[in-house]
């Protein structure tokens, strides 16, 4: 008989550090083998159009990094809040209203135009997010609230704000009644980055800066230093001085900041109005980028990618094979799981441990001995 | 020893070897425990004391070796397989839960399903009779050290067990609450029971243990018995070669010296049901003296510890005075940037982040003060001149570890301990206030702590030592106070000090002794 043991490591183990979200990627692509078996899917044509077709022209790499740019920026803002132990799950809620702060200017004042335009919607975006962020971190420090449940309910009341708003007041009066606000002017969209090659935008550049903006803060400044003490232990971190509730509003403004960039940069960059829903659930499912990028703001462009890839690849297998497209949800759903599973082997490392004790053997000799 | 031929062994161990990637932390450990005996483990920090203890108890598998229990060889798996064969340990570092009462810890490892209220009362009822007082309703987190160690032993005593594992269990008790201890270890030994006793106190392991297994770099350097031996020559087969007497020159001229740290009327409401308030407490520590405060854990020692240093704010900024300038309404940056420094009880959580690397923790407490060297511009953290300074301090005071850098959690106690203290030690701060510089630190790393906290003194700063150890106050201070139920007492310059008075200062045998303080200071 045996048994598989955990045995803690002395010192956190860098090895699987890396490794580990490897392990789980390929863990998810056994399980995603299973499934697509059991769906009467060959498992090999299936993966050729789920994670190879989709990224075999340079258009589809445009496409991919239209869809990967939200999530990294999100994603990145979540890691900080996440490695300070603060837990903020609305990133969604403070994408959307990053997304109606912004249109502002295009919707309400469509004559105002000129190079001044994008940059103002961007900060409105960035203004929105982090307004909407601070009411869970105002409510955690003021009457001690789960930031988790008041974080994730708010974001339910901004999807029904949007509804409202481009139901009622911001709708399109040409728009023959349908839910969208009018499509935004020229100096409101954001650019293209290499408008003969694909459709990609500036948003995945801020991602990228914003990843390595992050990084910088997380390893080489005292800032991100003091979310790391705060996060792993809070009585040390009041000992070196850092304020807990100080914390809780840097570390929910940075990230409603990002999230609402990300979503001022998808309205006005891939979308171009305001529509009922602005979202595929960006804001959750940069919850996974975060981990599955080990919290790590370069890990996080590299999970960004995959996760984005999950998205076009379950248009891809939905159109070509017919199956639907919740599969890229099961994906993403493996893929947390996995990468979850697999941060164990961090901080322990697995052992065999045979039941028959190999040390009994030595017990007679004694007795002869006596 | 002949002794294995005498009586019957409880407990044999034969070549037991645990191995830590190159580190052989137990070299082929030989020890005997004969039934109704008080043995004695010695051994300095990073002797394997606690790895041997670990094997024995379960929490670590031996690479090698052999462990006899009455006579029959056993594999102890788990802590679980150990508490069966008869095998309980109180830890060094508790593991009880913050945020259950007593009764409800003891409960969660009992695990036989009766309820609360019959553990309770069992609880009560044993810990009146071994002389050690419990309330089992009170929260663990509201507990102090040494109420918490109480919990431990009566939650280990509950499950009757042969052997019990004792580890440093004094070092957070006073006189009497040692006395009694050690009366209930006696008792138990007339029981017949066994006790392994891990202490660095070599004073009481020659008073109860009946013999010794002394420990030194994994291996076992000798076995003997501890009252045929002098505590010096106990101190050199643990070290390997004599300890340093601490050495603490006549302290001249300090009562026209500059206050350095005044604490007028301060007074703090308790923050927590079970937490003490702090009534009127009036110190001055002046420049070039070493004040002890003594008192029983938990008598208001964390609360004022918190407020000194500015964890914990004051109303009245007057309250706590650094340098001459009001400091009660500043925070503990603030406080520092004044010029003092502070090394909390806790090491793991609270003087340090378990989980960061030394020169992490460095910056932990100077990230403010030494803003210019170890932060640039922009909030950069120079990491070279971080990790210089901690290379500086690891090499002054001696402090062994496995890696260049390691993390803060793999150090033993006393190494960790000797880290804080010197991080410290290292700003030559003006002020020093340190809560218990050396609980659970053995000999040689305490006489070098203790040490440099004196000369830190000489050199002209005023350092403040709350500590329940009252040896260790004896040998440091120039004046001791006491603190009972949040209250302190008049400081007793060291020359009118004896173990008596201060023993019943700390039994509270003297009510109201803070209005003399008022009036004498």
């Amino acid at each position: 008989m045996m048994r598989l043991e955990l045995v803690k490591r002395p010192q956190r183990s860098a090895l699987f550090s890396v490794l580990s979200p490897f392990i789980a990627f390929a863990l998810t692509m056994i399980a995603g083998a299973i499934m697509f078996a059991l769906l009467g899917v060959n498992p090999v044509d299936a993966f050729n159009i789920y994670f190879i077709q989709p990224i075999s022209e340079v258009w589809q790499l445009h496409e991919l990094a239209i869809k990967a740019a939200p999530l990294i920026l999100i994603a990145v803002g979540l890691s900080v809040c996440y490695k300070a132990n603060i837990w903020n799950i609305g990133a969604e809620g403070q994408f959307i209203l990053g997304g109606i702060f912004g249109s502002i200017i295009p919707v309400l004042f469509p004559q105002f135009e000129g190079p001044l335009v994008l940059p103002l919607m961007l900060l409105l975006g960035m203004v929105g997010g982090a307004l909407y962020a601070a009411i869970p971190a105002l409510l955690k420090t003021r009457f001690s609230t789960n930031e988790i449940l008041t974080s994730l309910m708010l974001v339910y009341v901004a999807q029904l704000f949007l509804d409202w708003l481009v139901r009622g007041p911001w709708r399109d009066p040409q728009g023959h009644g349908f839910p969208q606000t009018i499509q935004f002017g020229d100096s409101a969209i954001l650019p293209e980055l290499m408008p003969d090659a694909g459709r990609a935008n500036w948003g995945f550049v801020f991602a990228l800066v914003a990843a390595i903006a992050i990084w910088l803060m997380m390893s080489r400044m005292l800032k991100g230093f003091e979310v790391r003490v705060l996060g792993s232990s809070p009585r040390a971190g009041r000992f070196a001085g850092f304020g807990f509730n100080k914390m809780v509003f840097f570390t929910f403004l940075l990230s409603g900041a990002l999230a609402g960039l990300a979503g001022i940069s998808e309205v006005s960059g891939a979308i171009g109005q305001l529509q009922p829903v602005i979202s595929p659930g960006y804001g959750f499912t940069a919850i996974i980028v975060a981990f599955l990028g080990r919290l790590n703001p370069l890990g996080i462009v590299a999970a960004g990618l995959v996760l984005a890839l999950t998205y076009l690849g379950g248009e891809a297998v939905q159109s070509a094979l017919g199956i639907s497209d919740k599969v890229a949800r099961v994906f993403q759903g493996m893929l947390l799981f996995f990468v979850l599973g697999c941060d164990t082997l961090i901080h322990y490392r697995i052992r065999l441990i045979g039941f028959a004790a190999p040390k009994l053997e030595a017990a007679p000799k004694l007795e002869e001995a006596r | 020893m002949s002794a294995n031929h005498d009586r019957a062994n409880l407990l044999e161990v034969r070549g037991l070897t645990k191995i830590f990637g190159t580190l052989t932390a137990c070299d082929h450990i030989d020890l005997n425990i004969a039934k109704g005996e008080i043995h004695a483990l010695l051994g300095e920090n990073g002797a394997g004391k606690s790895t041997l203890v670990k094997m024995l108890f379960g929490s670590l598998e031996p690479n090698s070796g052999e462990i006899f229990w009455d006579g029959k060889a056993v594999r102890i798996t788990s802590p679980g397989v150990a508490k069966k064969l008869g095998i309980g340990m109180v830890f060094q570092h508790f593991s009880l839960f913050e945020a259950l009462t007593a009764a409800e810890n003891i409960a969660l490892s009992l695990n036989d399903g009766s309820p609360i209220s019959t553990i309770a009362a069992k609880a009560r009822a044993l810990s009146y009779s071994y002389g050690l007082p419990l309330d089992p309703e009170s929260l663990v987190g509201d507990l102090s050290v040494g109420e918490r160690q109480r919990i431990e032993i009566i939650r280990c005593l509950l499950q009757t067990p042969q052997l019990i594992i004792l580890d440093e269990p004094t070092s957070v008790l006073t006189p009497q609450e040692a006395d009694k201890l050690f009366e209930t270890l006696e008792r138990l030994r007339a029981e017949g029971k066994s006790i392994l006793y891990i202490s660095h106190r070599l004073e009481e392991v020659k008073r109860i243990c009946d013999r010794a297994t002394v420990l030194r770099h994994g291996k076992v350097v000798g076995h003997c018995n501890p009252r045929q031996e002098t505590a010096a020559s106990l101190a050199r087969m643990m070290v390997g070669n004599e300890v340093k007497a601490v050495v603490r020159a006549p302290a001249e001229g300090i009562e026209t010296a500059p206050a350095l740290l005044e604490i007028r009327g301060l007074t703090r409401k308790p923050a927590t049901p079970f937490a003490i308030p702090l009534k009127n407490i009036n110190l001055t520590v002046r420049a070039g003296e070493v004040i002890g405060i003594a008192g029983v854990a938990g008598n208001g020692q964390g609360e004022f510890f918190e407020s000194v240093s500015g964890e914990v704010l004051q109303q009245d900024a007057g309250s706590v005075r650094i340098r001459g300038k009001d400091a009660g309404a500043l925070s503990i940056t603030g406080r520092r940037l004044m010029g003092a420094a502070f090394v909390p009880e806790e090491r793991l959580g609270h003087g340090a982040a378990p989980r960061m690397k030394l020169s992490e923790n460095l910056l932990l407490s100077r990230h403010a003060t030494d803003g210019k060297s170890f932060v640039g511009s922009g909030g950069m953290v120079r990491n070279g001149s971080v990790y210089s300074a901690a290379q500086r301090i690891i090499t002054a005071m001696d402090v062994r570890k496995s890696a260049p850098d390691p993390e803060a959690a793999a150090l033993s106690g006393g190494n960790l301990q000797k880290f804080i203290v010197g991080r410290e030690l290292d700003r030559k701060p003006s002020v020093m206030v340190v809560n218990q510089p050396t609980w659970g630190v053995d000999a040689g790393a305490a006489a070098h702590i203790r040490q440099a906290l004196i000369e830190l003194a000489r050199s002209g700063s005023a350092v403040l030592v709350i500590s329940q150890d009252l040896d260790e106050l004896f040998e440091l201070s120039d004046a001791i106070a006491v603190m009972h139920n949040g209250v302190l007492s008049a400081p007793l310059p060291i020359a009118e000090a004896t173990f008596e008075k201060i023993g019943l200062l700390m039994g509270g045998a003297e009510p109201g002794h803070a209005e003399h303080t008022m009036e004498t200071a």
